[in-house]
């Protein structure tokens, strides 16, 4: 297999409506050579439309896409040289495997002799060598998503576009074919774009995650940054659980602080914030907080309520307890559990002021609420 | 053995034979030619004993095997003509037209259900204009629209089990939109559309109304020389037409029985 590097993406006020409705809003997002992108979104956000431009399914409104060095708006899909590889396999019932994989090449013109070779190094790479005979049909839905995967690398396009490749999947077979991707990845030197809605789909796999929502990027940053440094509401509650405090943000001498119903607590200053906003957030992950017997005392760099346990989840290696204090619902996880909590125990609930990031609130934005997760595309499938 | 799938065996015999009674019924009266096809007696009787006598006297009347020959070149250019157009034309209703698509449809379906008379006279008026009628072209033309319903409608059935992603799968390896219609969708789609051509032709192969208005002393297809025969001559060589008649057409349906198996098994 040779090694080809992969091109950077530019695209650039891209923009897409259908009829009234703006499916992309002009966005801007350069990829690396190379890089592992992920798009993550709730469905209709606009990364599988997205991901329809790149590929020249549709073309857009407005905005210009650059691959390499070509712009790409106007030139068809089998001129573009990139391979796509679908949520639902699209493998040719009527071909064997080897004749799918073969189809980039045959169609060209590529001599007979280097059409067996390629196919024959691009199944070993994805472990298939032995179901080349066999038809899509007798193979399973991962083996059928390896032999896509084969297909759409085989004619070594520069670019490979992934759109939700594990959705149809299992649990088990997609955290195996997550790694083999992420490994094929690496082999081949391809840039990749993957499109899901599975948040911790898009932890494991990528370098960076662009957000999207409401057909704009509310974020593009690696995983890790968009864990500890979400900007937005949107991104911080997508990616991850959260406790957050909504309300108005004031300065109390050198002090900020964020007052949300009858809680006041202390936001970290460096958070950039205008003091003045009537409405801002403060997002806590459930692991920065601690807990503690009720009358435990409280360090100055915290902040600090008296909650009640109203619930008390194993969650293999955490537990997890579900907390009401000032009329607000929090979570916390523990990794070491260092006392026993029951339903109806009084604790005090405490978090580092630095732990707390302040991040934007949508004027009108929707946000997806913390008890419906935004997988609810995944259980329609 | 329990009573219950006694009653069971039972009931399936005699859904079996009810089966073959109806069988019988819609088959019997057209198999009367069968026999009288083969008389030696020289008017339409059932036979005393076995004679080739009209199958000869067929295929030596310039105006029997005229007309069955007309009837064949008619019906495979048909075939060809109505099952490319009418392929095209379910691939748009497919996939094109958008809230057109339900008048488009039924646009396409009027000839399968406008009266056959109402049909022939139109056709017949506009072959007059354009001295059409009696030609190879007038009845290769007005067979053409009445059998592209039938492609519309097979090729439409395939196509609803044809998954759209296969183009765009198609275009992203590289195939243009005529390399992947032929490497990807027409092999996909081949049942629907060779059950159409089968269509076509024996559409056009049997089709008399339509033709006794194009037909004429010097062009006439072969339903049509059946009819004039029985209603103008006591000649039983049309039981011997009527036999070679009913022989393809049983032929094209056994070949569309095959066909359907077959789809079945993939």
């Amino acid at each position: 297999m040779t090694t080809n590097y992969g091109v950077g993406v530019e695209l650039r006020g891209l923009t897409k409506r259908y009829g009234d409705v703006t499916a992309l809003d002009g966005i801007d997002l350069t990829i690396a050579p190379g890089e592992f992108m992920t798009f993550l979104g709730p469905s209709g956000s606009g990364k599988t439309t997205t991901l329809n431009l790149i590929a020249g399914f549709v073309e857009p409104d407005a905005g210009h896409i650059v691959v390499g060095d070509r712009q790409l708006v106007g030139v068809p899909p089998h001129r573009r040289n990139i391979g796509v590889v679908f949520q639902n396999y699209a493998l040719f019932p009527h071909l064997r495997v080897e004749d799918n994989v073969a189809f980039p090449l045959r169609e060209r013109r590529m001599k007979k002799a280097d059409v067996t070779r390629k196919v024959g190094e691009i199944l070993e790479v994805v472990g298939l060598s032995h179901l080349a005979r066999r038809s899509p049909r007798e193979l399973s839905g991962g083996q059928q998503q390896r032999v896509a995967l084969a297909r759409a690398l085989v004619f070594d396009p520069q670019l490979l576009l992934l759109d939700e490749p594990l959705g149809a999947l299992d649990k088990r077979l997609r955290e195996d074919l997550q790694l083999e991707i992420k490994r094929i990845h690496n082999e081949v030197g391809v840039t990749f774009v993957f499109v899901t809605h599975d948040q911790e789909e898009a932890l494991v796999m990528s370098n960076r995650i662009a957000v999207f929502n409401n057909g704009a990027l509310e974020q593009v940053a690696t995983s890790s940054e968009l864990y500890e440094r979400p900007r937005t509401l949107f991104a911080a509650q997508f990616l991850g659980d959260s406790n957050v405090l909504r309300g108005p943000l004031q300065r109390r001498g050198d002090r900020l602080v964020l007052q949300s119903g009858t809680l006041s607590v202390e936001v970290p200053g460096h958070g950039g914030a205008d003091p003045a906003v009537n409405e801002a957030a403060l997002v806590v992950r459930p692991e920065k907080m601690r807990v503690r017997p009720h009358g435990h005392a409280v360090s100055p760099t915290d902040n600090s309520l008296v909650a009640d346990v109203v619930d008390v989840i194993y969650l293999g290696g955490r537990r997890r307890l579900v907390l009401e204090g000032a009329g607000q619902k929090f979570l916390v996880d523990e990794m070491a559990p260092e006392e026993q909590y029951a339903h109806g125990d009084r604790v005090v609930l405490s978090w580092r002021i630095d732990a707390g990031i302040l991040v934007d609130v949508h004027p009108g934005g929707s946000t997806p609420s913390a008890d419906a997760p935004p997988s609810l595309e995944r259980a329609t499938l | 053995m329990s009573a219950a799938s006694r009653r069971g065996i039972l009931s399936r015999s005699v859904l079996r034979v009810w089966c073959v009674l109806v069988g019988l019924l819609l088959v019997l009266p057209t198999l009367v030619v069968v026999p009288i096809s083969f008389s030696d007696r020289r008017s339409l009787m059932l036979p005393r004993g076995f004679s080739l006598q009209w199958y000869v006297n067929f295929f030596q009347d310039p105006q029997w095997y005229g007309a069955a020959l007309l009837t064949l070149r008619v019906g495979v250019v048909v075939a060809v003509i109505a099952t490319a157009l009418g392929t095209m034309a379910a691939m748009a209703l497919h996939s094109a037209l958008g809230q057109w698509r339900g008048p488009a449809r039924a646009f396409l379906m009027a000839p399968m259900i406008v009266p056959g008379v109402i049909t022939a006279i139109g056709i017949f008026y506009v072959a007059l204009k354009t001295g059409l009628t009696q030609s190879y072209w007038g009845f290769v033309l007005a067979h053409t629209v009445l059998a592209i319903p039938f492609v519309v409608v097979t090729v439409t059935a395939s196509l609803a089990g044809f998954d759209g992603q296969l183009v765009k799968a198609a275009a992203s390896l590289g195939a243009g939109p005529v390399s992947a219609f032929r490497k990807v969708m027409l092999p996909l789609i081949a049942p629907g559309v060779v059950t159409g051509a089968l269509f076509a032709f024996l559409t056009s192969f049997d089709e008399a109304i339509v033709s006794i208005f194009l037909s004429g002393p010097f062009a006439q297809t072969l339903p049509v020389k059946i009819y004039a025969s029985v209603t103008q001559t006591f000649d039983p060589t049309v039981a011997a037409a009527s036999t070679l008649l009913l022989t393809v057409t049983t032929v094209v349906l056994i070949l569309f029985g095959v066909l359907s198996v077959v789809r079945e098994r993939r």
